[in-house]
C-alpha cells in the first residue's frame, strides 16, 4: 500500500530531474533568438545542434589572423584524426564542412561533442561511419571560433 | 526517497535477517537488520566520505568511498605500480630515489589529512615510510605522490606523519634509535644506551605544500611510537608515546616489557622555534633525498640535501618532558578540545588520561620525578587526569567523536570501547573481527570530528571472507556511531595491512579533481604538441622517439633504423583533452613496461632491445572501438646495420627503398 502511494512522489521526482542546463552571461555567440518550447526551453533546432552557440555572426570576409590560430588549434587538438581534404581518417576530412553544417552547429558540435553525439541525427550518421566518439578536447569558446575561420579560409573563404 | 530506498534493499536486508535467526552467536549476529540499508550506495550515485588507507607493507594508500567501503583507487607511494606506470617511467623514477639509491618499495603506516585551524582541509594527505624513513605528500586535486622527502638519523619512521592544525609541521620520530648519521656507527649493538639516539624530525610544510626539514629534536635512545598535535589550547605542543624506555636492543619481546610505566613525550615545539632562532641548532652533515613531482613538466626531480640542523632536546631544557605511562604505551591520541591526551598502554589493563592543564601546572611547580637522560619526569599523578578502569584488553588508539566520547581499540580483546571523557567510563562496547587496531571517525583528530561513522582496521580476517589459499585480505568493520550505541553496518576487505585512515566529506575534495592536463601548459622536455611535431632523433646510441597517441592511434606507429646497443625512449603525449581517456603503452621485451598517460601528459619509457627483429607496441588502456587497432611495430636491426632511421604513420607498403634516401 505504501509503495502504491509512492508511486506519484517517485513519478514527480523523476519528472523534475529532466533539467535543462542553461547557460546564462554576456556571451558574443549566444543570442537568444531561438525557438521556445511550452515549457520555456528552447526546442532542438538540428541545423544549430546543442549547446551554447545559438546564433553566431559570421562576417563576408575572412579574419586571416583569427584563421592562423585556428590553425594552431587544429595541429594540437584535431589534425590527428582529421585531414584538411574531403579524405576520411579517424573522422571526416573537412573539406566543406562549412558547406555542410551551419557555424552554430560546427561550434556547438565542437564543444558540447558527447551531448550532440547523443542526441543530433547529423552527428549520429557521422558517428556510424566513423565508429569512433569524436574525443571532446575541451575547446574555449574563442578556440571553437578561430578553429571555424580557419575551416572558412580552408574550404577557400577570402 | 528515504522509503524508496529501503524498499530497494528490502532483499539483502531479508537476507541478513535470515541469517541472523539461524546463528545468533557468531560474527553475524553483530549486525541489525537495517544495516544493509545504512551502508547502501546506489548504483551511479557518489559515495558520502573518502577514506584515505594506509596499505601497510604494499607501500601505497587506497582510497575508499563510505559508505559503501567500494575501493576507487590505489594511489602509488612508495612502491612501483605498473598499473600505472609508477617507477617505471622515466618522469617518475626519481620519486623513489633515497640516498640508499633506488628503494622502490615501503612500509605505509599512517595517513594524515592536512587542517587549517584544526579542521581537514582537503589539501593534501600525507604518509609515512616506515622502513627507509620518509614521508610523502599526496596532492588530492590529481590523488597522485607529489612529493617524499627522507629523514636523516632515522630509523623505523613509525610516529609519523601526524601534524599540527595548521599543517606548520609533520612530524616524524624513529621508532628504533640508532646511531646518527653524524656519528660514527661502526659501535657494538649493546652500546645502545651510550651511543643510540632518537631523532625526531619536524619538516615545515610550505603553503604550496613544499617539505623541507627545519629541524631535528635529538632525544634519549628509546623507541618513539605514536604521536598526535596538541590543538587549540594545547597547540603549540607535540606528544609521543615512547618504549622500550629501558634501552634494550634484544628479545624486546621480553626486555622492553620490564618496566611498570614507559613514557608520553611532551615537546614543546614552540621552544624548540625559539632555540632555533637564537642559532642553537648545530647543522650536521648527512645525506637525504628530496624528491618532487612536477605537474608542468610532468617529471619528477631528486635532488641529496647534506645538512639538517639538530637541537639538543637533552641539553635545551624546557623542550621535552616525559609523562610515565603504564606498560608501552602504543596510540597517543589528543581530544578535540585539546586539554585530554590518551595513552594507550598496550600490555596494561586501563587507559591513563592525561590533562593538558595539569601537565603546564606541573612544569610550573617542577612536580618531577628526577629526569630520564637529561629529559624531567613529570610526576604520573601530577600529568593524569584520570583512568578509564578496566576497558578491555590491549587498547592501542583512540579517535573522537567530538561530543565528549572517545572510542578506543582493544587489540587482545577484539572490540572497541566507546567511552565518557570527562567521567572515564565505559559506555558502549562492539567486538570487531578480529584483533582490531586502528580506528577512524572522519576528522577524529581534529577540532572538528564528522563523526557520523567508525571504522576498525583489524589485523586478522580468517573467517570473514571466501578462503583464497593462505593469505587473506584484511578486514575492515564500518559502524554507524550516530546512535547512543554503535552498529556494524559493513565489512569490506582493505588491501596491504591497514594501519591508520582519515576520511573527510566528500564535499570537500571531489569537486577540486583535475579532469586532464591542458596540452597547451603541457611543459615536459619531450612533449609533442600535435602529430606533426612527432618525430624520432638519434645522438649516438641514444634515439629519443617523440610520440603522439589519440584514439586510436599512435604517431609514428611504424619506426626503423633502432640498432642493437641503442638505448631507446618513448617518449609518449596523450593529445586527448577529455576526462578519463588515459593511454597506456608497452613494447615486447621492454623491461619497464608499462606508461598509463593521461589526457594531456607526456610520460617515457627507456627500452633497451635486446634481440634483432620486429617489435610489436599497443596502447594497454582500452579507449575506444578500435582501441585494438592502436598499435604498431619497431624493427629492431644488428649493430652497424645501414637500415635508416625512418618513422611514419599511415604509409602502407611498399616501403621507400633506402637507397633512394
Amino acid at each position: 500500500m505504501k509503495i502504491m502511494l509512492l508511486i506519484p512522489v517517485i513519478w514527480i521526482l523523476l519528472a523534475s530531474c529532466g533539467g535543462n542546463g542553461s547557460s546564462s552571461g554576456k556571451n558574443p555567440y549566444t543570442a537568444d533568438d531561438s525557438k521556445k518550447e511550452a515549457n520555456g526551453n528552447p526546442s532542438y533546432d538540428p541545423n544549430r545542434g546543442e549547446g551554447k552557440f545559438t546564433h553566431v555572426d559570421i562576417p563576408a570576409a575572412l579574419d586571416a589572423g583569427m584563421a592562423a590560430n585556428g590553425k594552431k588549434t587544429f595541429d594540437v587538438k584535431c589534425g590527428s584524426c582529421h585531414k584538411l581534404t574531403t579524405e576520411k581518417l579517424v573522422g571526416p576530412g573537412w573539406q566543406g564542412v562549412t558547406q555542410r553544417h551551419t557555424p552554430e552547429w560546427i561550434m556547438n558540435f565542437v564543444t558540447n561533442t558527447d551531448a550532440m553525439l547523443n542526441k543530433d541525427p547529423k552527428a549520429q550518421a557521422l558517428l556510424e561511419l566513423c565508429l569512433v566518439r569524436m574525443p571532446n578536447q575541451n575547446l574555449s569558446d574563442d578556440e571553437a571560433r578561430a578553429l571555424y575561420e580557419f575551416m572558412r579560409q580552408n574550404d577557400g573563404a577570402k | 526517497m528515504r522509503h524508496l530506498k529501503y524498499f530497494t534493499v528490502a532483499g539483502a536486508i531479508a537476507l541478513v535477517i535470515g541469517i541472523n535467526s539461524c546463528k545468533p552467536k557468531n560474527a553475524e549476529s553483530a549486525v541489525t537488520n537495517d544495516a544493509a540499508a545504512k551502508a547502501y550506495v546506489a548504483p551511479g550515485k557518489y559515495d558520502l566520505f573518502y577514506n584515505f588507507v594506509s596499505g601497510g607493507f604494499s607501500g601505497q594508500l587506497s582510497v575508499y568511498g563510505l559508505p559503501s567501503g567500494r575501493l576507487l583507487r590505489v594511489i602509488p607511494v612508495f612502491s612501483m605500480d605498473p598499473e600505472k606506470g609508477y617507477g617505471y617511467s622515466e618522469e617518475t623514477k626519481p620519486m623513489l630515489m633515497t640516498s640508499h639509491g633506488s628503494v622502490p618499495w615501503d612500509d605505509l603506516h599512517h595517513t594524515e589529512l592536512s587542517q587549517t585551524n584544526g579542521e581537514i582541509d582537503g589539501r593534501w594527505v600525507f604518509a609515512n615510510a616506515n622502513n627507509t624513513p620518509r614521508v610523502a605528500r599526496i596532492d588530492l586535486t590529481t590523488f597522485r605522490t607529489a612529493e617524499i622527502i627522507e629523514l636523516p638519523n632515522s630509523g623505523g619512521n613509525h610516529s609519523s606523519p601526524f601534524i599540527t592544525q595548521n599543517t606548520e609541521y609533520v612530524v616524524a620520530g624513529t621508532r628504533f634509535s640508532v646511531p646518527p648519521d653524524y656519528e660514527d656507527g661502526d659501535v657494538p649493538i649493546n652500546t645502545y644506551k651510550k651511543n643510540f639516539k632518537g631523532h625526531i624530525s619536524f619538516i615545515k610544510v610550505g603553503k604550496e605544500g613544499e617539505m623541507d626539514i627545519a629541524f631535528q629534536l635529538e632525544c634519549p635512545g628509546v623507541n618513539f611510537d605514536l604521536s598526535h598535535a596538541g590543538k587549540d589550547k594545547s597547540h603549540g605542543w607535540f606528544f609521543f608515546s615512547c618504549y622500550n624506555t629501558e634501552q634494550a636492543n634484544t628479545l624486546l619481546e621480553v626486555n622492553a616489557s620490564q618496566k611498570d610505566k614507559d613514557f608520553i613525550m611532551a615537546v614543546n615545539w614552540k621552544k624548540a622555534e625559539e632555540y632555533l632562532k637564537e642559532g642553537k641548532g648545530k647543522k650536521i652533515a648527512t645525506k637525504y633525498a628530496h624528491n618532487v613531482y612536477n605537474e608542468k613538466t610532468h617529471t619528477a626531480t631528486s635532488e641529496i640535501k647534506t645538512e639538517v640542523t639538530v637541537l639538543n632536546a637533552m641539553e635545551l631544557k624546557d623542550i621535552c618532558y616525559f609523562i610515565p605511562c603504564p606498560k608501552s604505551p602504543h596510540g597517543c591520541d589528543v581530544d578535540p578540545t585539546g586539554e585530554y591526551i590518551v595513552g594507550s598502554g598496550k600490555l596494561a589493563a586501563l587507559i591513563p588520561v592525561f590533562s593538558f592543564d595539569k601537565i603546564l601546572k606541573a612544569i610550573a611547580d617542577k612536580a618531577f620525578d628526577g629526569d630520564f637522560q637529561g629529559i624531567p619526569v613529570i610526576k604520573y599523578e601530577a600529568a593524569l587526569y584520570g583512568e578509564v578502569k578496566k576497558p578491555g584488553l590491549g587498547p592501542l588508539h583512540t579517535e573522537f567523536d567530538g561530543n565528549g566520547f572517545a572510542y578506543t581499540s582493544m587489540f587482545v580483546s577484539s572490540e572497541v570501547v566507546k567511552w565518557n571523557i570527562k567521567e572515564l567510563k565505559v559506555v558502549d562496547r562492539v567486538p570487531t573481527f578480529y584483533s582490531v587496531g586502528h580506528l577512524c571517525v572522519p576528522g577524529g583528530d581534529s577540532r572538528k570530528p564528522n563523526a557520523k561513522y567508525m571504522i576498525a582496521y583489524n589485523k586478522i580476517t580468517k573467517d570473514r571472507y571466501l578462503p583464497t589459499g593462505p593469505e587473506l585480505a584484511q578486514s575492515a568493520q564500518l559502524f554507524d556511531i550516530t546512535g547512543e550505541k554503535m552498529q556494524m553496518i559493513l565489512d569490506f576487505p582493505t588491501i596491504g595491512e591497514p594501519h591508520y585512515a582519515q576520511a573527510v566529506s566528500a564535499d570537500l575534495i571531489k569537486n577540486n579533481s583535475v579532469k586532464f592536463y591542458k596540452i597547451e601548459e603541457n611543459a615536459n622536455a619531450f612533449v609533442a604538441k600535435g602529430e606533426g611535431a612527432a618525430k624520432v632523433e638519434r645522438k649516438g646510441n641514444r634515439v629519443d622517439v617523440y610520440m603522439t597517441a589519440i584514439r586510436s592511434h599512435l604517431v609514428p606507429d611504424n619506426i626503423e633504423g633502432i640498432r642493437m646497443g641503442d638505448e631507446v625512449y618513448v617518449h609518449v603525449t596523450n593529445l586527448e583533452q577529455d576526462w578519463d581517456v588515459p593511454h597506456g603503452f608497452a613494447i615486447k621485451g621492454a623491461l619497464t613496461s608499462e606508461l598509463l598517460i593521461m589526457p594531456g601528459e607526456t610520460q617515457s619509457i627507456k627500452w633497451v632491445p635486446d634481440r634483432v627483429g620486429i617489435f610489436p607496441m599497443y596502447c594497454t588502456d582500452f579507449c575506444s572501438a578500435l582501441h585494438q587497432e592502436m598499435s604498431g611495430y619497431i624493427r629492431v636491426s644488428p649493430t652497424g646495420s645501414n637500415v635508416p632511421l625512418l618513422f611514419s604513420t599511415g604509409k602502407n607498403m611498399p616501403v621507400e627503398d633506402p637507397a633512394k634516401k
